[in-house]
């Protein structure tokens, strides 16, 4: 089973327990690099009060239950693992994720998912400035709505946007795809709308029921690069 | 970096250990801030017909007590200094103006901190820790607070250019980020007569909104002409006698979370420093929008 097919919607309590009130995230976080690759088990954190980089470089198939809210980079350059974080998370979560599955119940603050090369971001709240920026494969699955410039200079991958976007949506996009169900404030510099076509509401069913996200498909608008602002070749299509 | 902490009590309970709360939330601001730390204290209002005024010494033996005389014999009364580390703090009877007046004149080595019927600033160029330590802040009650952890950018790290800035009266800014036109802005607001201590760019902004209030404007006013006319990076608290308000510029990356319980409503530049805080567990959490401002009174949330 993939990472991106795993249900994201399961509660189950995690095996190991850690509680960095009376842990260092540092010690926490070579745990969980140490783990057995053949048995990584499940995880349970409390106690995180707004703790940095929790949960970072995570590099096996374990899955991490967060319970409480964290502060800066939360599951940054996860690989392979399942993050889950019952609470907000601080700026920067998520950053440069290469595979796996990080999952926010709360809001995210600014520049979740950034640079983000694969894997799945899912945020049932709402995500503030920044979502996506500069990402290059990651898809971000938002609940909410999301602040200004989503999407800046978003070169692959997919974002997706349950409720509103603010202003300056894929400000300086590539090739990065865009949906969003609600009101767009503004579109950034060379992002335009598209058309939704049968392919993109196959590509967002998948992903909604990736995410566990009640939405339907056919209410969503799509959002791509006008390919005005670099060099675009037609002839390079298939390597974008 | 640098750190901004904001609680406002709603609640007795707080009130009476606002001093406590304030100094964890600046403890785990202190490496966003190591630099210096400041506090702004609502407390304990003058009687009518006098003023608070806090003072700074940079002489470690400043015999308090002889300026206590001279503002005995200037403005009658007993003043007695209330002396917390480098500072002290006099009850005068007497207008907030008049008393600045005489101290500009008659003690110009004193720095004037701030001037008002409840607020109370003390700063100091140490690790904040160390700060509320020194000033034995754990002790202190107060209906509300802001607090201060500099990484000094722009200007020297000394007290003087220590977080909060007073703006007037029982007015207060502390500011996460760092202003690009703050030069062309202070020689445009002596122009205007406002007098500044210091190089430093939120010295500026403070006085800024001073002049705007002086101009007429309600603070929420005065703080979006802050929108219009500061270059910059900002998030920004202003204490007032009643309560505080926030601002963040529009690009907003300096970054900042509000909390409120029916105990308190705090702000700060990070979660952990609201995290200390008695029933954060169940409070309600959000980040401000950019561009917006918030704002909360004692008569409002009562």
């Amino acid at each position: 089973m993939g990472a991106g097919d795993r249900n994201v919607s399961s509660t189950e309590v995690a095996g190991e327990s850690v509680d960095l009130a009376k842990t260092s995230v540092r010690e926490l976080n070579q745990r969980l690099h140490d783990v057995d690759r053949a048995a990584p088990g499940r995880w349970r954190v409390s106690n995180p009060n707004g703790a940095h980089s929790v949960a970072v470089g995570l590099d096996a198939d374990v899955e991490v239950e967060i319970d409480g809210h964290v502060g800066y980079y939360c599951a940054g350059m996860n690989k392979l693992a399942t993050v889950r974080v019952l609470g907000n998370a601080g700026p920067g979560v998520a950053e440069n994720i290469m595979s796996g599955t990080v999952i926010v119940e709360g809001d995210a603050s600014q520049y979740a998912a950034a640079s983000g090369r694969g894997g799945l971001v899912v945020i049932r709240g709402s995500a503030s400035a920044r979502c996506g920026i500069s990402m290059k494969g990651v898809e971000i699955v938002v609940g909410g709505s999301i602040g200004h410039v989503g999407g800046f200079m978003a070169q692959r991958g997919t974002l997706v946007v349950c409720g509103d976007a603010g202003a300056g949506l894929g400000d300086s996009i590539y090739e990065a795809r865009v949906y969003v169900r609600g009101e767009v404030a503004g579109l950034g510099a060379d992002c335009v709308e598209k058309e939704l076509r049968d392919e993109h509401r196959a590509e967002l069913a998948d992903l909604l029921r990736r995410a566990d996200a009640d939405a339907d498909p056919a209410d969503f608008r799509r959002y791509g690069s006008a390919r005005r602002l670099y060099t675009f070749d037609v002839d390079n299509a298939g390597g974008y | 970096m640098c750190g901004i902490a904001g609680l406002f009590s709603k609640s007795t309970s707080i009130e009476e250990e606002l001093g406590a709360h304030l100094s964890a939330m600046l403890s785990q601001l202190a490496d966003r801030g190591p630099d210096s730390a400041g506090v702004a204290l609502y407390r304990d209002p003058a009687p009518a017909g006098s003023c608070k005024v806090s003072l700074f010494s940079p002489r470690p033996d400043e015999p308090w007590e002889g300026l206590a005389r001279e503002l005995g014999a200037a403005f009658g009364g007993d003043p007695e200094p209330d002396v917390r580390s480098t500072h002290a703090l006099f009850v005068v009877p007497a207008g907030g103006d008049e008393v600045q007046e005489w101290l500009a004149r008659e003690r110009p080595d004193l720095r004037v901190m701030s001037v008002g019927e409840r607020i109370e600033i003390y700063k100091e160029a140490v690790d904040p820790r160390d700060f509320v330590e020194r000033f034995g802040l754990s002790d202190v009650s107060a209906s509300h607070a802001l607090g201060h952890t500099r990484m000094a950018t722009e200007s020297r790290v000394t007290t003087e250019h220590s977080h909060p800035f007073s703006t007037g009266l029982d007015l207060c800014l502390v500011h996460n980020g760092s202003l690009s036109n703050h030069n062309r802005l202070r020689a445009f607001l002596r122009g205007q007569g406002i007098a500044f201590q210091t190089d430093n760019d939120t010295e500026v902004a403070a006085g800024y909104l001073t002049w705007r209030l002086h101009e007429g404007d309600e603070l929420e006013e005065a703080l979006r002409g802050c929108l219009r006319d500061l270059d910059g990076f900002y998030t920004f608290a202003v204490g007032t006698a009643d309560g505080f308000a926030v601002l963040r510029d529009p690009i907003a990356c300096k970054p900042a979370v509000l909390a409120e319980t029916d105990d308190w409503v705090a702000m700060a530049s990070e979660y952990r420093a609201i995290a200390v805080l008695p029933g954060a567990d169940e409070a309600q959490v959000w980040e401000p929008e950019p561009g917006r401002v918030y704002s909360w009174e004692l008569a409002t949330v009562t």
